[in-house]
């Protein structure tokens, strides 16, 4: 990590200076533990404030559309797979943006780190060794890293950025694609279909509809989105009303097939800790069964819906 | 100020229950809400803080204010104010604070809203000290502190096996008749004493300068820099106790609908766009200066206080961890020796 940081700070720094680009996104320290913070550098002696850890979760990708300037982008394999698709949609002009590509070892879930503490406050947390020394007031623990890591980590494909134009650090080996479907303790296909509506109206009751999973979203451009739209009003604007808060997901979500790398960005970005991941997962995998895509690894490959059907 | 163990708060809330709809912090999903409570075991009163502040008993996320008809001859109209009486237990002293600062705009010279001021006075709200306050809280920075009993009817102090119950309105009085509850000795004091001397809030946030900033900043090209990671959300807004700001929409299918209430955040684009398409808040730069602003200046030009209590929600819920405090640091730090 210590490394990966030197490097990114030397490069956003050559980049900047020798005005190849004007402006570099990347994370920066944060001010929680396990937390960084997306931060925008424009001049070559601020690049030292970049970082990289276990707590950049957040998809910068989502900062990158229909930008005037050119500029570069800190990106681990999830970003540089939405990446791909924006360049895809138009909402990225390839020829603007340097792509610095980071190997991505994971990314630790706080909520993971909360439940293992059951209500101590984590004041301190170090990573060293695949172990996560957790401290607080009056204790201190080790944890396994993999204990921590995101479910959508834990099962990531991609973990190597797909498309860029400077590569730090070592390619990390991949995990294995066969879990996709299950968001972590949750066996979603295993659950019958009342059992499914059950599940989502139970997360969905704690929904304040936020919008966070969608401002986090890279994909989740849409001029007007249909929940924010009045005539014809698709929805109840009253997050109490369960039933239109799962309606919102599921068409969130199914706007997104084809687009979503599963990234998790929503699930994390969710203030009330709903599970999103559970339906983004199950998305992408019936969008690799039934059109054969998966979003984000390939420039050259066109979307299912505007691929041309082959009928054999 | 009495003695109250804690073995007899469930007997003493489900004596409540039958004559108030009771609202106590339960665990949802892996945080902490206000919940109304059926039994007295439900409360959890070793938590930290809730999740989204109890603010929403009193100004909920979507309330009914009226409903109406179409009849042969008119409109049927039926008003939907809730007289119910209520008790809030487990409230952290910083939310107790917020409610005055909601009654400043819900109950103020000009307008009176009859939906929040009929909970509020139908409402008692029972404290719980800070023991141990997070690394979030700066409540003392706001004139707060985490066993400050101001907005409370009652404040407990945890000090062990034991609350001592400071009794700070009448209605907080009433709330224990028949409790028949001992009155604190010497020692009891002593460990309410101790225990206040132990719970620092360790971070300070200085708010010295940012008035003075605020009211000249409007156009300083810090708001865009400052706000550039803001997604736009409402994670912040919606989990603030003093935040309140609403829209009005009316549901209707065929002949009747309701006209309902929504909370609403000032950190959507959709909050200042007007009918002819014009929006004076067109970027994240204004709508977050808005934010900080209406907390932090036009509050306090209003109202004469500031619309936070460091309750430190808002750096919680960030999806970006963009932090108050910091924005707040980085304001005052701008102004330089201007000042
Ligand atoms: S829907 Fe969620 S998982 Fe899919 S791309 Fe958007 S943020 Fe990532
Ligand atoms: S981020 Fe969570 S609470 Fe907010 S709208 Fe999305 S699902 Fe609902
Ligand atoms: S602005 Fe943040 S810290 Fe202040 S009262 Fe609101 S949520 Fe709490
Ligand atoms: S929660 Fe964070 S990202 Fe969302 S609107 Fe507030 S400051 Fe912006």
């Amino acid at each position: 990590m210590r490394e990966l940081t030197g490097a990114i700070q030397e490069t956003a720094e050559r980049l900047l200076r020798d005005k190849e680009v004007e402006l570099v996104v990347g994370f920066a320290a944060g001010s929680l533990p396990l937390r960084n913070t997306p931060c925008f550098i424009r001049r070559p002696h601020e690049a030292q404030n970049l970082v990289w850890g276990y707590g950049c979760e957040n998809n910068l990708a989502v900062f990158l559309r229909r930008r005037p300037e050119k500029l570069a982008v800190v990106a681990k394999g999830c970003d540089s797979r939405s990446i791909v698709e924006l360049i895809k949609e138009n909402q990225i002009n390839r020829e603007k943006l340097v792509i610095i590509g980071v190997p991505c070892r994971g990314m630790i879930d706080r909520r993971k780190v909360n439940r293992l503490l059951a209500g101590k406050e984590l004041l301190e947390a170090e990573v060293n060794d695949g172990q996560v020394r957790l401290k607080g007031r009056d204790f201190q623990e080790t944890v396994l890293l993999e204990q921590l890591l995101h479910d959508s980590c834990l099962t990531c494909p991609h973990p190597n950025p797909v498309l860029y134009d400077i590569l730090l650090g070592e390619p990390v080996p991949a995990k294995g694609a066969d879990s996709r479907s299950k968001a972590g303790e949750v066996d979603w296909e295993a659950k019958a279909p009342a059992e499914k509506r059950a599940y989502l109206f139970a997360e969905l009751s704690r929904c304040i509809r936020c919008y966070a999973c969608r401002q986090a979203c890279p994909m989740c451009f849409c001029e007007e989105c249909f929940a924010d739209c009045s005539v014809p009003e698709w929805l109840s604007r009253s997050s109490l009303n369960v039933q239109d808060n799962v309606f919102f997901q599921a068409v969130r979500v199914i706007h997104l097939a084809g687009r979503c790398v599963d990234c998790g960005a929503c699930d994390r970005a969710c203030p009330m800790g709903i599970n999103l991941h559970v339906l983004t997962s199950k998305m992408t995998k019936d969008v690799q069964e039934v059109f054969g895509y998966t979003a984000g690894v390939s420039l050259e490959e066109k979307p299912p819906l505007a691929a041309p059907i082959s009928l054999t | 100020m009495l003695l109250l163990n804690k073995d007899q708060i469930t007997s003493w809330l489900n004596k409540l229950i039958p004559a108030y709809q009771v609202f106590a912090p339960v665990k949802e999903g892996d945080y902490f809400c206000f919940q109304q409570i059926r039994s007295g075991e439900q409360a959890v009163l070793n938590y930290t803080n809730s999740r989204i502040p109890p603010k929403e008993i009193l100004f909920p996320r979507s309330e009914k204010l009226f409903c109406y008809r179409c009849e042969t001859g008119g409109v049927q109209l039926t008003e939907q104010v809730d007289e119910s009486k209520k008790v809030v237990v487990g409230v952290r002293p910083c939310d107790a604070k917020s409610f005055l600062l909601l009654d400043k705009v819900f109950n103020g010279d000009q307008y009176v809203d009859p939906y929040y001021l009929t909970r509020r006075n139908n409402t008692v709200l029972v404290g719980l000290g800070c023991n141990q306050p997070a690394a979030t809280c700066f409540c003392t920075s706001l004139s707060g502190g985490p066993f400050s009993a101001e907005g409370l009817d009652l404040l407990f102090v945890d000090i062990g096996d034991q609350y001592l119950v400071e009794v700070v309105t009448e209605r907080g009085k009433e709330l224990l008749s028949g409790m028949e509850l001992p009155v604190a000795g010497q020692e009891a004091q002593e460990a309410a004493r101790a225990v206040k001397e132990s719970a620092v809030c360790s971070t300070l946030v200085d708010l010295g300068g940012l008035k003075y900033r605020l009211d000249v900043n409007f156009d300083d090209p810090i708001w865009a820099l400052l706000a550039e990671k803001c997604l736009g959300c409402a994670a912040c807004t919606y989990t603030c106790p003093t935040c309140h700001c609403f829209d009005i929409v009316d549901e209707a299918a065929g002949k009747e609908g309701c006209r309902i209430r929504n909370w609403d955040a000032c950190m959507f684009p959709l909050f200042t766009l007007h009918g002819s398409g014009h929006n004076p808040r067109p970027t994240g730069k204004e709508r977050f200066r808005q934010r900080i602003m209406h907390k932090f200046k036009y509050f306090v030009d209003n109202y004469g206080t500031i619309a936070c209590v460091g309750c430190g929600r808002c750096i919680l819920s960030c999806p970006v961890n963009l932090d108050i405090r910091q924005v707040i640091e980085q304001i005052s730090q701008a102004g330089g020796d201007q000042q």
